[in-house]
């Protein structure tokens, strides 16, 4: 099971410990190498937060150089207010936010945020753990960062979490009368909840294409000018009580 | 003459030639008098209906380039809003990925961005190596290197092509496409597959390159540049391609900052953010190559920004073969690398590693971690979770184009719906990516 020529996979460039996001000596960046996966020193951020904001800031990990701050959902919107405006933080960039469900049903659901701050060259991954049998909701952060709203919609889609404040939570990648759940909770199965013949039916039915909102149809008051199909179509689904809220 | 003079100043002509003549010589009416030119009778418009309109374009449109759909809400000929739709490609990746290995996922990364789909494939398996806690060897460092610029070439090559066949422009898309196409042909030579490459693996690359296929890429990137000049000088000072791209769906830095746009979208801006030069990998600080930034965010500024990407992978890609050295391309590592072919079918220990490998699948240690690269369309992060099990807890793709495409009601609204087009254009979408 020999190989013919060993090569080291990576010789260490110096005997400190690097994480994620390295420099030389210089200050200038390079590209990490032999990040360890526990023991790489912890973004200074982190300490900041930590004695700025006390209790609301739970732990700090650092796994394979990047640190990873808990925070309670309570104090998120100013936690991540300040990092925004503090002037020797400037997490000025959101990289993106999502959600991680474990395998193992007692540990909680966790919200996650990454940040970049582009002028000190950081990189923070902000966590907020939800118990999965209390209610899946986080602070929107949709004021501080415009790019959060489509990143919220489809983390609500996926996961199902409320993102409190964001002003147009609809789902996003999924159509809007989906029906099976939240695709990406570890109680989906991989082939869906209904049957195939079930999931071809609703999916047909769905014609999204063809489906205005109502939210969509006031902006113009177009509904009279609608075909009569469509303006039947839309009046049933009303008597029935099928149109959600924001329809 | 009002009404002529107003067309030649809209497509930034002055009418004059290179002495400072005239371009059209003046009209005459018989017996060679100068025919003057009165201004129309101004007529009075029709009073219309005042209501807005709504208008959708898509998702079975052309110029949407692939299933993006837009409601816009019309003043006239004035986009007042626009609600996107998405999610008509969405296929579960993310999900999918929570049912396979590290390595089988290789081929789904081909999948989402498959204008970028080597990229696509070294920064999996940089992410997927961060987790595991391994490197790779430096000839696989360059190799990976000619893979992310050879892609970054041909997703902008489909990019201009066809944002120049929205705008009006053939010919640069056919000049460009057999471009495209050498690159393919490369591709092909050396991972089998011209589109969906699958070109790395966990550790190591899928195959290392054939004999002569250096020659290959020198072959290319003496021909590229030229056509490439040749394109550009096509469409650079057109007035045509000025007019229906200056000006459009300009973002400030701030608001791409506060956007979270990446890539070329954000350079245009004016904020010189590029994965590459700012949080290194595969060593990219030791190459010598400049980042273009724009200074007004409009369409015209991507494009230049674009094409001037183009012209430093090309730099990048002649450094990459000056400095590729010899040796194997796998890491020496038995966790993850699977013996050779011949001792597996031969030797009884190495067939029993051959399949508990191939069977139960390499296992990186608890833990997570987000590694972002540069692809074409900005920063491409790949987010893993790993409980210790052969199989990730969570796969998330951070999409570039997603996070920019969320941004097209700012960019279109206030300009017309034919300019639509061309700032959906600049954003250069892809809607596998997009979806997932």
């Amino acid at each position: 099971m020999t190989s013919p020529a060993p090569v080291p996979a990576n010789v260490p460039a110096s005997p400190l410990p690097m994480s994620a996001v390295a420099a030389d000596e210089n200050g200038s960046p390079i590209t990490p190498v032999n990040v360890p996966r526990t023991g790489a020193p912890a973004n200074p951020t982190a300490a900041v937060l930590a004695s700025r904001f006390g209790v609301a800031v739970l732990r700090t990990e650092v796994i394979w150089g990047e640190t990873t701050v808990f925070v309670t959902r309570e104090a998120l919107h100013d936690i991540v207010r300040f990092l925004h405006d503090e002037p020797s933080e400037r997490y000025d960039y959101l990289v993106d936010v999502t959600a991680v469900e474990y395998r193992d049903g007692d540990r909680p659901l966790e919200v996650v945020w990454h940040l970049r701050a582009l002028g000190h060259r950081r990189f923070l991954r902000l966590k907020v753990e939800l118990p999965k049998r209390g209610a899946l909701w986080v602070p929107s952060v949709i004021d501080i960062y415009s790019g959060a709203d489509w990143l919220e919609r489809e983390c609500y889609d996926m996961f199902g979490i409320r993102f409190e404040g964001h002003p147009d939570l609809r789902r996003l990648l999924m159509w809007e009368q989906y029906k099976e759940g939240h695709p990406l909770r570890k109680d989906f199965p991989l082939r869906g909840r209904f049957s195939r013949s079930e999931q071809l039916k609703q999916a047909l039915a769905a014609d999204p294409e063809a489906r205005y909102s109502m939210e969509e149809l006031n902006i113009a008051e177009a509904f009279h000018s609608l075909p009569a199909d469509m303006k039947q179509r839309l009046a049933e689904r009303a008597a029935h009580g099928e149109l959600e809220e924001g329809e | 003459m009002s009404a002529r003079r107003t067309i030649e100043v809209a497509l930034g002509t002055s009418g004059l030639d290179a002495q400072g003549l005239p371009l059209r010589a003046p009209l005459v009416a018989q017996g060679g008098a100068a025919v003057a030119l009165e201004a129309l009778p101004v007529t009075a418009e029709p009073e219309l209906e005042a209501d807005h309109m709504l208008i959708n374009i898509g998702p079975q449109h052309p110029a949407t380039h692939g299933v993006l759909r837009l409601v816009l809400e019309l003043d006239g000929e004035t986009v007042v809003r626009c609600i996107p739709h998405i999610g008509y490609l969405h296929c579960g990746f993310e999900k999918i990925g929570e049912y396979r290995q590290y390595n089988q996922i290789i081929p789904w990364t081909d999948r989402e961005d498959y204008l970028n789909s080597p990229g696509n494939n070294v920064a999996f398996a940089l992410g997927a190596e961060r987790l595991f806690g391994v490197g790779m060897t430096e000839r696989t460092k360059v190799l990976r290197v000619i893979l992310m610029e050879l892609s970054r070439i041909i997703s902008h090559l489909v990019w201009l092509g066809t944002t120049s066949v929205d705008i009006g422009a053939f010919t640069p898309f056919l000049w460009l496409y057999q471009e495209r196409e050498n690159v393919y042909n490369l591709l092909e030579g050396w991972v089998g597959a011209r589109l969906t490459t699958t070109a790395t693996r966990v550790g190591g690359m899928a195959a290392d390159l054939p004999d002569g296929w250096l020659d290959g890429l020198r072959a290319f990137l003496k021909g590229f540049p030229k056509t490439l000049e040749e394109s550009v000088r096509m469409l650079e000072t057109n007035a045509i391609w000025a007019g229906r791209t200056v000006g459009l769906g300009a973002m400030s830095a701030q608001e791409a900052v506060n956007a979270g746009l990446s890539g070329p979208m954000l350079r245009a801006s004016g904020v010189a953010y590029d994965v590459r030069k700012d949080f290194p990998y595969l060593d990219y600080e030791t190459y010598d190559f400049d980042v273009p930034v724009g200074t007004a965010g409009d369409v015209y500024d991507r494009f230049l920004i674009r094409v001037e990407e183009m012209r430093q992978s090309v730099r990048i890609l002649e450094q990459a073969i000056r400095r590729l050295p010899d040796g194997p391309i796998n890491i020496d590592d038995p966790r993850l690398i699977l013996p050779p072919k011949h001792k597996a079918t031969s030797e009884m220990e190495s067939m029993i590693h051959h399949f508990k490998l191939v069977m139960e699948g390499p296992r990186p240690p608890a833990g997570e971690c987000y590694v972002a690269v540069e692809s074409p369309k900005g920063e491409k992060g790949y987010y893993f979770v790993s409980d210790g099990t052969s199989k990730p807890v969570r796969w998330r793709i951070r999409p570039p184009s997603f996070v920019n495409l969320s941004a097209i009601p700012k960019m279109v609204e206030g300009h017309l719906l034919s300019d639509v087009i061309a700032i959906n254009a600049s954003i250069d979408i892809v809607m596998g990516e997009i979806d997932r």
